[in-house]
């Protein structure tokens, strides 16, 4: 996929939408794009997370350890990022994440992450407002689900 | 060595400078008559008296007179010059040779000198003396008694000559002689102070300098580079202001001897001339006094010369000599002394008594006993300065203790020479010493210590060191001990070798490096077809696996997406310089190529594209981000020249630059790799020019360019390209998850399987160690050094604290093999954790400097309050 096209994906991101397009093309150009085959792990639950991925093409099942094993909790796609919380804090991977297909993937590491977020401080602006209005929308999910 | 500098000349080169001496003696009645000659010259066969009928029954007239006489003297010129010539390179190989004796004496002493005694003397303090310090002793020693005996004889000529033409002109010569004499020897006194001092101040600054560069991560960590600079400066100001001194006031006795000189024609104008006039004197005798009073300034001033240089080369050998008379240094029978053949260490070891002083006298160890016997496999351990390393150094005999005895295999340490105790024992202490050379060499010189084989006679170089008194040992015999290795030949060796590897735990990464080198050079063609073997292998286990599109392999009509478009131009390894990422934007070859196939004005709009690329991405970031070196095509200090140049093109249109700018955006295509850098630049029909262009560079390319590329070619092995890339013989996929894991398995399979691992850890033996192993790391430099000892299969395998940096995984797994190598053995270990003593036969437990528990682990641990169970509770 070329890098233009890449960028293209990353805008449809929330967490990157109001990120300026050369921001985002350096971004590109500074991770890697990797393709996952049927079945591959991107990785593992409980491992530590060092970057994240953002899907280009294809989709990924998310899932979860359980007694009964592995189950399935989220399906993603084009346009979804996994494993943003690790390039945030460090905190072991809080599911596995498998491909279903090929799956074409930017990977984002957390050092590369960082040097972005320090030259360019206004995306870190970007990044609280998307991150605080998840939080908002988990904080009503919860009082809904304590309220039923 | 001997005390003074006149002893030393006189017991070695003693032969040689009589030698000297006669020559320069045969040479004076030439020197003589050269200066007779212009007198008779001038007087008879020019002025006209006397001249001779007959020469050797020859009938002569005047002119014919003249013309002998002239050739006479052409004839005695070209005799003096040719004395001067032989004496000269006589006497300067005489000073050479025993430079290099000297030199080497010293290097030997050096290797005697008692280990503690580096903690006084810096490397840099011995480098400068033996280097510089002596230097000029080689050419003043050629001189040491020739030169005078030369100048002397030449100034006593010169003299007898005058005074025999009028002794008083020859009384008015040398009057002003003793006051020479009396005077300048007082002002030189003070120059050799002063030369003292500025010897004693240069070693200073040798040693700061190496103090300098070792503690050089220090110096950066706490940014001292002002400090040391500031103290640099200090002791340099000293070192001038010393020299300026010396300077002044060597060049005042200089000057003093030419003024005192020129005082004397003074008198020959005022005595000769009345002479001349009285008639007592001929014109030509004294114009040939004159001309010899000149002469005489010559050896004047180089006596005086001499006479400083005399006082300045005793004072510069005292001052060496007394720094390589330490005391306690080894004796000499100690280093040189051999053994008998039948020789072993395999004994019990028995330690009575032993003391050991520090600096003060104070007792750092008192009265320590203890005994191992043969094959006894003993830990020691204890708090840091107990004494535990200092049992594995007093039984390795790194230390001399200072009142005790230590027997091995019932003789005595102390009379044993290094043959003895470097041969029979394996040391290895916590910081490890990795030599500049391969790792094969640094293992192997485990086992060489003298030429096993003498060839008898000595050749040309070995004759040389002979005279100089240097070692005769050949260093182009061989030298390794087979015997002790238990090997006896190449091919064992070989397995010996990967053995040794695998029971330090060093196979995996020297296979790696293996792996990693080119076997450039290599002439095993059996070899190179094994290795083209398994590159088939590889393909074929490729193809039937399910990463098959993991790697993209080499071929020559299909254009390679992970590679860059300099290789897929090239399709080889470049060698030299010529072809490299940094010089093929210039390449005068390529840009032809390029232009013959159109694609030249294809590359400078691709480079313009990168550029602008390039620009918009770095530009707005500082100048020193790591992006510039990590990702970037253009450098950040040639980022605005780029900028400039496209703010041009725009301007003028890429057609209408100048060639000298267009061709700047030449360069940046060629580092496009379009898997990696997905900036799509490179077009399909691109690609299929860029394979037309591969196939006209490899047709066209001239013999000279030739040797600078190593082309891709299937069923060929690349010289310059590594092992790994040779089976591969294509690119990974790198934006494939896991490509490089994942292929790697493979190789190591397919290597397995072609049974090739040997030979990749052999081509990984010989990679190079770097300075003081710096290729390594410290834990791999640690288990090189193992297996340099246990090469010899020693009788005592002794480790002091040898494992410190690596990890406990591996520390676990090396200190189980060692013991099981050694089964039989003794091996004694001082231990940095007290809880790995468990895997041994006997706990010596040292405090104090003494030895508080002794008894097999289980034993000690079963008391409450050991000292074992506090170190163990600690760990």
């Amino acid at each position: 996929m070329s890098l233009n096209k890449e960028v293209e994906v990353l805008r449809d991101v929330p967490l990157f939408s109001k990120i300026d397009h050369t921001k985002l093309k350096l971004l590109a150009f500074t991770s890697e794009n990797l393709i996952y085959q049927d079945g591959q792990f991107l990785f593992q639950e409980g491992e530590t997370g060092d970057a994240a991925y953002i899907i280009l093409k294809g989709k990924i099942a998310v899932l979860i350890e359980t007694e009964k094993g592995p189950v399935e909790v989220a399906q993603l796609k084009r346009g979804d990022v996994v494993g943003e919380i690790s390039i945030l804090c460090d905190v072991p991977r809080t599911a596995s994440v498998k491909a279903v297909g090929s799956v074409q993937t930017l990977k984002v590491t957390k050092d590369t992450f960082i040097q972005l977020l320090t030259e360019f401080p206004e995306i870190a602006i970007e990044i609280m407002r998307e991150l605080a209005s998840r939080l908002n929308k988990t904080n009503m999910q919860l009082r809904e689900a304590l309220t039923d | 060595m001997e005390k003074t500098l006149f002893k030393f000349i006189w017991r070695y080169s003693k032969r040689d400078q009589i030698i000297l001496l006669i020559l320069t003696a045969i040479s004076f009645p030439f020197l003589y008559l050269s200066l007779d000659l212009p007198k008779t010259i001038i007087n008879k066969a020019i002025g006209g008296k006397d001249v001779p009928e007959e020469i050797f029954g020859m009938t002569v007239d005047q002119i014919d007179y003249l013309l002998i006489l002239s050739g006479a003297f052409l004839a005695l010129v070209f005799v003096n010059g040719g004395f001067k010539f032989y004496v000269n390179v006589f006497r300067g190989q005489l000073g050479e040779r025993m430079l290099r004796r000297l030199r080497y004496s010293l290097l030997a002493r050096v290797l005697r000198f008692p280990i503690p005694q580096f903690k006084k003397v810096s490397q840099g303090e011995v480098i400068q003396m033996v280097n510089s310090e002596v230097e000029p002793l080689g050419g003043f020693i050629g001189d040491s008694i020739a030169l005078p005996a030369f100048q002397g004889g030449t100034l006593l000529t010169i003299l007898i000559f005058m005074f025999i033409q009028d002794w008083m002109l020859g009384l008015a010569a040398i009057a002003l002689y003793p006051i020479q004499g009396y005077i300048i020897p007082k002002l030189q006194w003070h120059v050799n102070q002063l030369g003292k001092k500025r010897v004693r101040n240069v070693r200073v600054l040798a040693e700061k300098i190496g103090e300098a560069v070792s503690g050089i991560e220090e110096v950066h960590a706490n940014d001292g580079a002002r400090r040391i600079l500031a103290r640099f400066t200090e002791r340099l100001g000293v070192i001038y202001d010393i020299r300026y001194e010396i300077f002044r006031r060597k060049f005042f006795i200089k000057f003093l001897n030419n003024f005192i000189a020129q005082l004397t024609p003074f008198f020959f104008y005022s005595i000769g001339g009345y002479l001349v006039i009285q008639g007592d004197l001929t014109f030509g005798a004294l114009v040939a006094i004159l001309a010899a009073y000149k002469d005489l300034s010559a050896p004047w001033k180089e006596l005086l010369t001499y006479y400083q240089r005399l006082a300045d080369s005793r004072i510069k050998y005292d001052q060496v000599i007394e720094q390589f008379d330490p005391q306690g240094i080894w004796p000499e029978n100690y280093q040189m002394a051999e053994i008998e053949a039948d020789f072993n260490l395999a004994g019990n070891v028995s330690a009575g008594n032993l003391s050991i002083l520090d600096e003060e006298s104070q007792p750092i160890v008192e009265k320590l006993s203890f005994d191992i016997s043969k094959s006894e496999h003993i830990a020691l351990t204890g708090p840091s300065s107990g004494g535990k390393d200092l049992v594995t150094i007093l039984m390795a005999r790194l230390l001399a203790p200072d009142s005790g005895q230590i027997v091995v295999a019932g003789k005595q340490l102390a009379d044993l020479p290094e043959a003895a105790t470097g041969r029979y024992m394996g040391y290895i202490g916590p910081n490890a010493f990795v030599f500049n050379a391969t790792l094969k060499e640094n293992i192997l010189l485990g086992a060489m210590h003298r030429p096993i084989s003498t060839e008898g006679e000595l050749n040309e170089d070995l004759k040389n060191a002979q005279l100089s008194g240097n070692s005769l040992d050949d260093l182009g015999a061989e030298w390794l001990d087979y015997n002790a290795i238990g090997v006896d030949s190449d091919e064992d060796l070989q397995k010996r070798l990967i053995e040794l590897l695998q029971v330090v735990d060093l196979d995996w990464d020297v296979y790696s490096m293996g792996l990693r080198s080119t076997l450039d050079g290599f002439d095993d063609d059996q070899l190179l077809e094994q290795i083209l073997t398994a590159r088939n292998k590889f393909r074929e286990g490729l193809d039937k696996s399910d990463i098959a599109n993991f790697v993209e392999s080499f071929d020559k009509e299909v254009f390679n997406s992970n590679a860059s478009v300099a290789e897929n131009l090239l399709f080889g390894t470049p060698k030299g310089k010529s072809f490299n990422l940094e010089n093929i934007g210039t390449n005068t070859y390529v840009s032809e190529i390029l232009e013959r196939v159109g694609l030249k004005e294809e590359f400078i709009r691709i480079g313009k594209d990168v550029a602008s690329t390039m620009v918009e991405l770095f530009a707005d970031l500082p100048s020193d981000h790591e992006y510039f070196s990590q990702y970037s095509f253009i450098s950040s200090e040639d980022l605005p020249e780029f900028q400039t140049l496209l703010a041009r093109s725009e301007r003028l249109g890429l057609e209408n630059m100048a060639a000298e700018d267009s061709n700047q955006f030449l360069s940046l295509p060629f580092k496009i790799i379009p898997a990696r850098h997905r900036l799509d630049l490179i077009t399909e029909d691109i690609q299929k020019r860029i394979l037309e262009a591969r196939k006209l560079f490899a047709e066209e390319i001239g013999d000279e360019l030739r040797d600078e590329i190593e082309f891709f070619e299937a069923g060929y092995y690349n010289r310059s390209s590594s092992i790994q890339d040779n089976i591969l013989f294509g690119k990974i996929a790198l934006d494939k998850a896991n490509a490089i894991e994942e292929v790697n398995h493979l190789v190591t399979e397919i290597i397995n399987q072609e049974n090739l691992r040997p030979v990749i850890i052999n081509a990984g033996l010989d990679s190079q160690a770097g300075l003081a192993g710096s290729r390594l790391s410290q834990s791999q430099r640690q288990k090189l050094s193992i297996a340099r000892a246990l090469l010899r299969r020693p009788d005592h395998l002794i480790l002091n604290e040898a494992t410190s940096c690596l990890d406990s995984g591996s520390q676990t797994l090396v200190m189980s093999n060692l013991l099981s190598e050694m089964k039989g053995r003794n091996i004694t270990w001082a231990l940095q954790r007290a809880s790995l003593a468990e895997n041994f036969d006997r706990v010596l437990v040292l405090s104090g400097g003494q030895v508080v528990e002794d008894g097999p682990f289980k034993d000690l641990v079963k008391k409450e309050d050991s000292v074992i169970n506090d170190l163990l509770r600690e760990e």
